[in-house]
């Protein structure tokens, strides 16, 4: 039994370190999960007339995601431009992520087989362009595959093409893009996985003569898992909610999510519907990482036996 | 015997091509970025010649200078207030036992790395726009806090590394001869944390400077940082004034970035 005088000093030890806690937890109270519960409550209002919001309940916005009224016959239908919006994010996500992956997995893979010392180097190769603005990246792959960039210029030089590929501005444009700038969120965790794997276990299946393709399905890809798991979410949650590269790159069509909730609260001047937008894509990515940390606990519960 | 199986079980056929490769594409850009910045034509598809032209350009442009001053004030406060608060937290969430709340203790700090940007800047936006018609306030005050709250898990997380690290026996020794508990921290405790607390600072500048999407949303008018400068520019193409912008921002990251794995480096 702890005496009293131990307990009440260990109560003085909580307060301080609450007290340690507390401007922080104000900071982030107020310039970041604060105002998300202001969204929600948004979300349940209706448009104001010019912008803003009018304080009265309604479900409007939360339906108006799926289903809208036809302007002349007043039926319900489902919300098609909707859906193809939420579509296209979702599926250049799903591909900007196998796209990361191909070239990810290769890629730590080979860091995590270099000398000892030159794999700080490597690292940093990836390091650098990860905390590039984004914007920057953005810009340099423009430069690249615009009709004047340095890609169709040069196959024009070679003879290959005529006329310029028209990329930019379309949806290929968009996933050439945010598989360049989310490439070192796969890597990094990749790598972290591969760096701790065992190669004596890879040895050994080869020694009972398993193919490299074997060995790769049935022993490296099991063991690494929580790796490849972490990168793929890693990456498709910001592409996801990706804002800049699709309004760069994509122009002013090919929207995403994220410029489809900007749409809102601007020309738009929907603010209930952006919020009920914001709101799903909160819940999505919510499930996403909370599918995540289940795989990784779950991993790592039985991983020591192995 | 290994040898006349001529493989090691590190070798994937394929992978060191495909990764070189990637490397090649993962710079590629950003060299040229960085090369045309310096190229005396208008056009990226014709060199022209070495010229500074651009930069001067740049330079003498008054919304350059405009948002140039105004990035660097934001991320010199929000960088002082995030690496301050964070700092406090460390202390208060490392090397103790675990007391009731401190997962949600977590959870806050890393909130803004989990919540997608744009659904944070909708958040603030919807916020500050309510604040501003109440007060009248529009200066800068606003984009200083936003970006002082998704600053605070950039800068704490080196701060907490360095934290976990450190060898308690200091300290001890320390208290141990009477030093009050202030003085054993300020004396002993905040220079070994010194490394861990600039390097949360210049995670925390880096990631203010190169904010675009909650910037947008929350600033008023005529309150363009650099990053939002460049991206209203943008119309059809990049100009190369742009180019020249991106690649000093660009020069700027990778000295901060350098200092950064330095003070983080493991010296053993």
């Amino acid at each position: 039994m702890a005496s009293a005088a131990e307990r009440a000093s260990r109560a003085e030890d909580v307060r301080r370190y609450w007290a340690l806690c507390a401007p922080a937890l104000f900071l982030l109270l107020v310039g970041a999960s604060g105002p998300l519960l202001i969204v929600v409550v948004y979300s349940f209002l209706e448009p104001g007339d010019y912008s803003g919001v009018s304080w009265r309940f309604t479900f409007d916005a939360w339906i108006n995601v799926f289903f809208q009224k036809d302007i002349f016959d007043e039926t319900w239908g489902v919300a098609d431009a909707h859906l193809t919006i939420f579509w296209r994010s979702v599926r250049l996500s799903l591909l900007t992520t196998a796209i990361t992956f191909a070239f990810g997995f290769p890629m730590a893979w080979f860091i995590a087989t270099r000398p000892q010392k030159e794999r700080a180097l490597w690292l940093f190769l990836v390091t650098i362009p990860f905390w590039t603005n984004l914007l920057i990246r953005t810009f340099a792959i423009m430069e690249v595959i615009r009709n004047q960039g340095l890609l169709n210029t040069a196959l024009m030089g070679l003879g290959l093409i005529e006329t310029p590929i028209q990329i930019l501005y379309t949806d290929a444009a968009v996933l050439i893009g945010m598989a360049y700038v989310y490439l070192p969120l796969m890597v990094l965790p990749l790598y972290a996985a591969i760096d701790r794997f065992d190669f004596r276990l890879a040895e050994a299946a080869y020694d009972l003569y398993a193919s490299r393709w074997r060995v790769m399905r049935r022993v490296v890809l099991p063991i690494v898992r929580p790796g490849v798991v972490a990168g793929c979410i890693l990456v498709f949650v910001p592409s996801l909610g990706a804002y800049v590269t699709p309004r760069v790159l994509g122009g002013g069509k090919n929207m995403m999510i994220g410029n489809f909730i900007e749409l809102q609260f601007g020309q738009g001047r929907n603010w209930p519907l952006g919020a009920a937008l914001s709101m799903l894509l909160l819940m999505i990515v919510m499930i996403a990482l909370l599918a995540y940390v289940r795989v990784s606990t779950r991993k790592d519960a039985h991983g020591h036996g192995a | 015997m290994a040898t006349v199986r001529d493989f090691s079980a590190s070798r994937m056929p394929g992978f060191a091509a495909v990764a070189i490769v990637a490397f090649l594409l993962l710079y590629a850009p950003i060299f040229t970025l960085v090369v045309y910045s310096f190229n005396d034509s208008q056009s990226v598809a014709v060199w022209g010649g070495f010229s500074l032209k651009w930069y001067a350009e740049a330079w003498e442009n008054t919304a350059v200078q405009d948002a140039a001053i105004r990035s660097l004030v934001i991320a010199s406060f929000a960088s002082a207030i995030a690496t301050t608060v964070a700092t406090m937290a460390a202390l208060g969430t490392t090397r103790n036992e675990a007391f009731r709340g401190r997962t949600f203790v977590y959870v806050m700090i890393n909130q803004p790395l989990m919540a997608p940007e744009i659904v944070t800047a909708v958040a603030l936006l919807i916020l500050f726009a309510a604040v501003k018609t109440a007060t009248g306030y529009t200066g800068l005050g606003y984009l200083i806090l936003a970006h002082s709250a998704f600053c605070v898990p950039f800068a704490y997380l080196p701060i907490r590394a360095r934290l976990e690290g450190m060898d308690l026996s200091l300290e001890m020794a320390a208290a141990d001869l009477y030093a009050s508990r202030w003085r054993a921290f300020r004396r002993v405790t905040l220079p070994l944390m010194a490394p861990g607390i600039a390097a949360g600072a210049m995670l925390a500048f880096v990631i203010s400077l190169d904010d675009v999407i909650i910037t947008e949303f929350v600033k008023s008018a005529g309150q363009d940082t650099l990053p939002t400068y460049m991206l209203g520019q943008l119309r059809r193409v990049v100009t190369p004034e742009v180019n020249a912008i991106s690649t000093a921002l660009l020069g700027l990251t990778v000295i901060l970035l350098t200092a950064f794995f330095l003070l983080t480096r493991k010296r053993d």
